[in-house]
């Protein structure tokens, strides 16, 4: 469990950085680690070039904008569970943050490492999805901006070009007091999740809900948000919920299936799961009026 | 004497080294010159050897060599020494130190790569060309068991390697007689096994003597000396074999590996020192694995439970070798009847090869399987009958009063089994109470509330420990006045230092501090076995206790002599042999050892033996048997199908404790072993025998989040078959853990849901079986 031969770079800015990978044939860029690593010395990976953009102090970062809130790409899990702006206006970002590994892989795992990985289990790429994040990516022709709708290209398979790096994920907090649940089933707390499932609620003075996103992920290739259901959802009072034709429309999705489980059982959880999320969300709106 | 340490729970001496990082493992070593060596490994189950090319591989740039079977041909050849020759196994099966002509299971070794760093080796290891013709395999022991299954050994006729028998009086009779009569089949995964530390081996010759020198980490240093000088036609004198530190053995450390052998012949050949240090993705595919069975038994029982006999047959997964004979199979069977008496007992095991990694003991070896069977088939019965699961235990558990008991069952050497002593029913009844039975119901009541399932399991087990023939140690006094204990007894993390200097400490009256322990280097003690089968406190620590109170013995003489005053008036204590009642006439440690060490010209005082020391092994003849009743509690979420144990209680009696801390340790990482037997581990392999589950994301080990508080309750019985009155506690943990998760968990699905016949259960198999627990209920 040796990685194969690399050659190492360590550049200090961004355009450094966009340097390297503009000359590098075969380069893989090193982030927090947390999955990388185990590839490289699993051999499943054999990179001519590793670009460590640890030493990128500009890569990483919390910051509240005029739009919303920008994350650096090289933010650690850690730092943003922490945060107290992440707290207070993505706070279904922390709540699935939780549920990311362990204290010490969240110290060195980043958001942006997550999000290129793009694991179908990774709790931070569907949150970004369930969000509407940005993913802003900086490349020889400049920087540009891909919406979370395009940024996943399938299993693993992120939208981002070879010369291209992830520079940080934008957000636009939903409103204050807005309801948010999270649920996820794992076999060991800090696992790859089985299946999980995220909701978002925002409703009206008369507890009409006016807008929703749901999302289920670990499911397929990539996290699914719920279009069909979401719509459907707008425009019902909170207490009245009809949670079955949500539940279904979780169900109807066509899962994955490994050594472990079977795709009727993801399928089974996802219908759960989405029950889950959606009640969290309910209760934590109440909560927050 | 008072005993000051034993029985105290006194904190472990070797913590601080550990814990700060300080401890010193194989990986550890350093030598002037050495090499760092990676295997080339099957990958595939089965297959012809064709061609080994690695005319690529050796050009690479830092290698230094690459070795297959044949290139050790000056060295040694063949295949290696059994460990445990059984006489129903003529022919044994083991390995060759690397692969001659065919590979029996994915990650076999073939060919060795010897270079500057492991980096290197593993890109060269990879770039060893094999041509591998593919046989066909087998890796489902039932499959292999079956007339007209591909062969796991070509050469070998049958799969089947062995059958074994075990039981007693007539069963057949007792089942005629019975009242009732249940035929069950069960299922039991095989699993892996996984110390923190993987193995390693350095081997290197020492350019002075020439002796061949390992450190490995190993349970069996005194294996590998013997086997290792076997192989190479050495003198055992010419093989030095040390085990430094050892992050965890748990049975797999206790055979003797290809690797072991292949790279002490690196050594020998390039006259360098080698390092190899097994990987993770190295032991999931090379390092011994646990106990897959499948038996189907039939339970003989009357209208009030009482169990009265077993009979039935098993299909036990060997793997692809049987470096360790049949030990395996054998222990399962001797661990029957448990804690029952029964009247009559008729059992089967068939050893089936498979194109696997082999099997061997792992912690409770086949006695977690026993007590999975006995504790399942006796929940069976209640169910049967209507009748709460501990009427069953309580008509049927060998009583106090029948106590020593002869369970009708033979040891290896043909002795009768005799269980030694203890109370079976207070325990369960012990832990019944300590778990709140009584109130049960109405916290089952309160998780329904909440949309969970609670259930109750109970189960409890016997094991036999303290297996023969002996451990040694040797105490000896230095001139200084500090004690040093030496054994041949390794340590893989128990706390062997602390236990051991515990007992010597208190037999001469010294401080803990004051004792140094030796352990496991054959060239600091002469003869050495097993760390094996919870039998170290049992032998070891009866030898230092009689090794001890030799030296107490002789110190008393001597002072007896020196002071004029008779022995009876002598008592050892800080550090000094006193005269009761007389401060200040006292001869130290330190002077005897000082005076009897010797001055030239000058005579020994009394005509003594020099040298205040003395060696003793104390002769372990019968086992003794620790028992334990274990309760647990599981909350089951009945749409995820999540098994969550939530409270954990261990009656435990293994004889008077040297030290509760220690044992508490032992049982509560036991538990834990059980409980991943019951609801994580599963080592899956597909058809051809690829195993696919080889990361630690696959392969779920339980982690300390899922782990229930443990609590443990302490019964001494004292063994009357030692001196110091201990029985081992290594295992007990483990033994009835799997069986007691299981029994909480049907407990919790209800008296409709299915009989649970297998571990470890999963998940989704629990939604399914509320699935059918419900649509049967609406038919």
């Amino acid at each position: 469990m040796k990685a194969p031969p690399f050659q190492y770079h360590r550049p200090h800015t961004r355009e450094e950085l966009g340097a390297l990978l503009a000359s590098l044939d075969n380069a893989k860029i090193l982030a927090g680690g947390q999955s990388l690593m185990p590839m490289l010395n699993l051999r499943v990976l054999a990179p001519d070039h590793l670009i460590d953009i640890n030493r990128v102090p500009e890569l990483a970062g919390i910051r509240e904008t005029v739009d919303g809130i920008e994350i650096g790409a090289m933010t650690r899990q850690a730092d943003i569970l922490a945060s107290p702006i992440i707290q207070a206006r993505l706070p279904l970002l922390a709540r699935a943050l939780e549920h990311v590994g362990h204290i010490q892989t969240r110290s060195r795992g980043t958001i942006g490492g997550s999000c290129c990985h793009l694991d179908p289990s990774a709790e931070q790429p569907a949150i970004c999805a369930a969000l509407d994040a940005e993913f802003v990516a900086t490349g020889p022709n400049g920087r540009r901006v891909i919406p979370a709708a395009d940024w996943f290209q399938g299993l693993l398979q992120s939208a981002l070009e070879d010369q291209e790096f992830l520079e940080a994920l934008r957000f636009k907090p939903w409103a204050k007091g807005h309801g948010y649940g999270f649920a996820e089933y794992a076999r060991r707390h800090g696992d790859f999740a089985i299946s999980g499932a995220a909701a978002l609620l925002e409703v009206d003075g008369r507890g009409q809900i006016t807008r929703t996103a749901l999302l289920v992920f670990g499911v397929e290739p990539a996290p699914r948000r719920l279009y069909d259901a979401e719509a459907a959802l707008v425009g019902q009072i909170i207490r009245e919920i009809a949670l079955a034709p949500i539940i279904d429309a979780a169900r109807a999705l066509d899962p994955m299936e490994d050594v472990h489980v079977t795709a009727d059982y993801r399928r089974h959880l996802a219908g759960i799961l989405i029950g889950r999320a959606l009640r969290e969300a309910c209760s934590s709106l109440e909560r927050s009026q | 004497m008072s005993a000051r340490y034993f029985g105290a729970a006194v904190a472990r001496v070797e913590d601080p080294r550990l814990l700060a990082g300080r401890g010193r493992y194989v990986d550890d070593a350093v030598l002037p010159g050495m090499l760092h060596a990676a295997f080339v490994r099957a990958s595939m189950a089965h297959g012809r050897i064709r061609n080994i090319d690695a005319s690529d591989a050796k050009g690479m740039p830092g290698v230094v060599a690459i070795y297959t079977m044949a290139d050790f041909a000056g060295i040694a050849q063949g295949a290696m020494p059994p460990m445990a020759p059984h006489p129903l196994l003529p022919t044994p099966i083991t390995y060759h130190p690397l692969a001659v002509e065919e590979v029996c299971h994915v990650g076999e070794a073939i060919a060795i790569v010897l270079a500057d760093d492991r980096a290197t080796a593993e890109d060269a290891a990879a770039a060893v060309l094999l041509d591998i013709e593919e046989l066909p395999a087998v890796a489902d022991a039932v499959l292999a068991w079956k007339a007209g299954a591909p062969r796991v050994h070509s050469k070998r006729p049958s799969n089947i390697a062995a059958s074994l028998k075990a039981g007693f009086s007539d069963c057949d009779a007792v089942f005629a007689k019975a009242d009732h009569v249940l035929t069950e089949r069960f299922d039991i995964h095989r699993g892996g096994c996984h110390s923190m530390e993987c193995r390693g081996v350095v081997a290197s010759v020492d350019p002075h003597s020439g002796v061949l020198t390992l450190s490995t980490s190993s349970q069996s240093p005194y294996m590998v000396r013997r086997h290792l000088a076997t192989y190479l036609g050495r003198d055992e004198s010419e093989i030095r074999v040390m085990t430094p530190d050892v992050g965890g053995g748990f049975g797999p450390k206790a055979n003797v590996y290809p690797e072991e052998f292949a790279v002490a012949l690196a050594a020998i050949k390039t006259g360098r020192p080698v390092k190899w240090i097994e990987d993770r993705q190295e032991h999931f595919v090379a390092t011994t694995q646990q106990r897959g069975q499948v038996w189907t038994l039939d339970v003989a029982f009357d209208n009030d439970g009482r169990m009265r006999a077993i009979r039935g047959h098993c299909i036990h997964d060997n793997g692809a070798y049987a470096p360790y004979g049949l030990i395996l199979p054998a222990t399962a069977l001797a661990s029957f009847p448990g804690p029952y008496a029964l009247e009559a007992l008729d059992l089967t095991i068939d050893v089936v090869l498979t194109n696997l990694v082999p099997t061997s003991p792992v912690r409770g070896a086949c006695r977690p399987n026993a007590a999975f069977l006995l504790e399942r088939l006796a929940d069976r019965i209640a169910r049967h009958l209507g009748i709460d699961r501990q009427q069953v235990r309580r008509r049927s558990f060998v009583r106090a009063d029948q106590m020593p008991y002869s369970t009708g069952m033979k040891a290896r050497d043909g002795s009768p089994i005799s269980y030694d002593s203890g109370d079976y029913i207070a325990a369960l009844d012990l832990v019944l109470d300590k778990i709140g039975a009584a109130g049960f119901e109405a916290r089952r009541a309160a998780a329904a509330d909440r949309g969970k399932l609670l259930g109750l399991g109970i189960a409890s087990c016997v094991e036999d420990t303290g297996l023969g023939p002996f451990e040694g140690a040797s105490v000896r006094v230095t001139p200084a006045g500090k004690v040093v204990v030496s054994t041949g007894a390794s340590s893989q993390g128990q706390g062997h230092r602390t236990a051991f200097a515990q007992i010597a400490a208190d037999a001469l009256g010294v401080e803990l501090n004051d004792v140094m322990v030796e352990t496991a280097d054959t060239s600091r003690f002469p003869l050495g076995m097993s760390t094996i089968a919870s039998r170290i406190a049992v032998t070891a620590g009866s030898s230092v206790e009689l090794a001890a109170q030799k030296v107490r013995a002789k110190a008393i003489a001597f002072a007896s002599h020196k002071l004029e005053v008779g022995e009876q008036d002598l008592e050892l204590e800080g550090g000094a042999v006193r005269v009761k009642g007389v401060p200040g006439m006292n001869v130290s440690l330190s002077e005897i050892a000082r005076t009897l060490a010797g001055n030239v010209g000058i005579s020994l005082p009394g005509g003594m033996e020099p040298d205040l020391a003395a060696t003793a092994y104390f002769n372990s003849t019968a086992l003794t048997f620790a028992y334990g009743a274990n309760a647990c509690e599981v909350e089951i979420d009945p749409e995820t199908g999540d098994v969550r144990v939530v409270r954990y209680v261990v009656v435990h009696d293994c004889g008077k404790l040297i030290n509760p801390l220690i044992v508490d340790g032992q049982i509560r990482g036991g538990v834990v072993h059980g409980i991943g037997n019951a609801l994580f581990e599963r080592m899956i392999y597909d058809e051809a025998g690829q195993p696919l589950t080889t990361t630690y994301a696959d392969y779920f080990l339980p982690l300390a989040s899922e782990m229930p508080p443990i609590e443990i309750h302490h019964v001494e019985t004292p063994s009357p078959r030692n001196p110091i009155g201990v029985k081992g506690a290594g295992e007990g943990g483990t033994i009835p853990a799997a069986a007691c998760v299981i029994s909480a968990v049907e407990n919790a699905l209800g008296s409709n849901a299915p009989f649970i016949h297998l571990h470890p259960i999963s998940p989704q198999q629990v939604v399914k079986w509320l699935e059918r627990t419900a649509s049967a209920a609406k038919a």
